[in-house]
Order: C-alpha cells, then structure tokens, then sequence
C-alpha cells in the first residue's frame, strides 16, 4: 500500500537536492532550476496531502496557484538574467558585486 | 508485491535520480534535460495522488513552458558549442553539508510527526471541483493572481526588451 510517507519522502529529498543545486552552482540559470526543483517538492506535499488528510482538496488549489507564481518567477529571472548577460557577457553571481558596497 | 507499487517505485526512482542529475550534472544543457523528466515525474505522481487536472497543468506549464524557457537561457547565455568546458561550482562540501543537513531535519520530522488519521479517498475526477472552487471559495487570490500574471508579464518584456538608442 503506498503511503502518506513515501510522498514526503520523495518530496524532502527532491527539496534538498534543489537546495543543494542552489548553493552549488555558480551559474544563475543553475540556480533557477535549483529553485523550481525545490517549488515542485513543495508542491508534492500540498497535494499529497490534499489526497491522504484533507476532507476537500484544498492542497490542488494551492497547488495551482504555486504552479502560476513559478511560471512567473521564472520568466522575470530569465529576462533579468538575460540582461545580466548582455551588459557583463557572464551569468556567474560570484561575480555581480556592484550593489554590494 | 502488486505492480501498482513497482510501477510507483519506478516512478519514484526516475524522480530522485533525474533531481540528482540535475544538482550534480556539470554541464549545464545536461541538468535541463534531466529536468525534463524530473517533470514528468512529478506529473505521473499526480496521478497517483488522483489530481487528474494537476498532472495535466505539470505537463503544460512545466515542461511545455518554463522548461522550454529554462532552455532558452542556457543557449543563449552559455557557449555550448564548447562542449569541453565545465560550469565552475561553488564547494562541493558546504553545498552536501547544505543538502544532507535540510534532508536529515525533514526526514527526522517526518518520522516523528504525529500525523492527522488519514482518509481513504477514491480516484474521482477533479476539474469540474477545481472550476466550481476557483470561482467562488478562491476568487480573491484568483484575482490577485491574474493581476501578477499582467504585471510579470509586462514587466519581463520591459526588462528583457533591448534598449533604443
């Protein structure tokens, strides 16, 4: 019988791989991925959840809306980054440094 | 063991190994890829979570746009052709004590939570809850959310467009 469990634990390990990748890569567009790896393990608990403990489905609809935000988030990275890349030729982020002092 | 549960250890497997593909790949072209099926992945986990309307939204959204968005990215800011040359990372081991730190505290949670009893629910189709729900309990955020998907749109365009001179 497949369990509550087994969900969350693909989910906490997909999580930290994508948290590994953040920390890991030097390049932004390594780090985006890194970040839609972790919103897709969020979003495997809300609706395995909405499945094994909620009564309505709830946790889908979160879902959703959390599938939007990242369809968005991606996009304005993705144009940002392209705009790093045309004024420095490189999408390394050890590297932008400008606003920091 | 019935082959609904090797099927969902297959699928569990092609998940988590193409995840760690994608954080431990060097090439860059090689993690989107790899993302492609961590995707699919998650979309046939769907289906055994009965989220029919979900798995078909992953496979849409995900792999159908912001995967073909994530691939526009590397090819246009990475020199691929260079097929010798390897991103640069950051240190292997702050990163693994990073990753194994976050895994272990979810996992020990996990294990000692006392979880809510959990219900048997059957696979019913969803789409026409989900419609009903979106347009009358979650109108708000519904509206909220079209409204940051105008504006993070025309923002994008303005951001990435090239400038006149």
């Amino acid at each position: 019988m497949i369990q509550l469990e087994s969900f969350l634990i693909i989910s906490a390990i997909v999580f930290s791989l994508g948290l590994f990748t953040v920390i890991y890569k030097k390049n932004a567009v390594g780090i985006l991925m890194g970040v839609e790896l972790i919103l897709n393990s969020v979003n495997l608990n809300f609706v395995a959840f909405s499945k094994y403990v909620d009564a309505h489905i709830n946790g889908q609809l979160m879902a959703i809306f959390i599938i939007i935000l990242a369809a968005s988030e991606a996009a304005i990275a993705l144009a940002i980054i392209l705009n790093i890349y045309r004024n420095r030729a490189s999408v390394d982020v050890t590297q932008l440094d400008e606003m920091k002092h | 063991m019935e082959a609904n549960q090797i099927l969902f250890i297959a699928i569990a497997l092609l998940t988590v190994l193409s995840a760690a593909m994608v954080a431990f790949s060097n090439k860059l072209i090689h993690s989107a890829f790899a993302l492609l099926a961590t995707f699919t992945g998650f979309a046939m986990l769907y289906v055994y979570l009965s989220a029919d309307f979900l798995a078909v939204t992953q496979i849409v959204v995900y792999v159908g746009g912001i995967l073909i968005l994530i691939l526009f990215g590397v090819l246009m800011t990475h020199k691929i052709y260079s097929t010798t040359k390897k991103t640069a990372h950051n240190s292997l081991i702050v990163s693994l004590l990073g990753g194994i730190l976050s895994a272990g505290l979810i996992l020990f949670i996990i294990s000692k939570a006392p979880w809510a009893p959990l219900l048997a629910k059957g696979f019913n189709p969803t789409t026409a809850i989900i419609g009903k729900e979106i347009l009358t309990g979650y109108l708000l955020p519904f509206e909220i959310i079209s409204v940051l998907l105008l504006g993070a749109l025309i923002g994008a365009i303005y951001i990435a467009r090239a400038e006149d001179k």
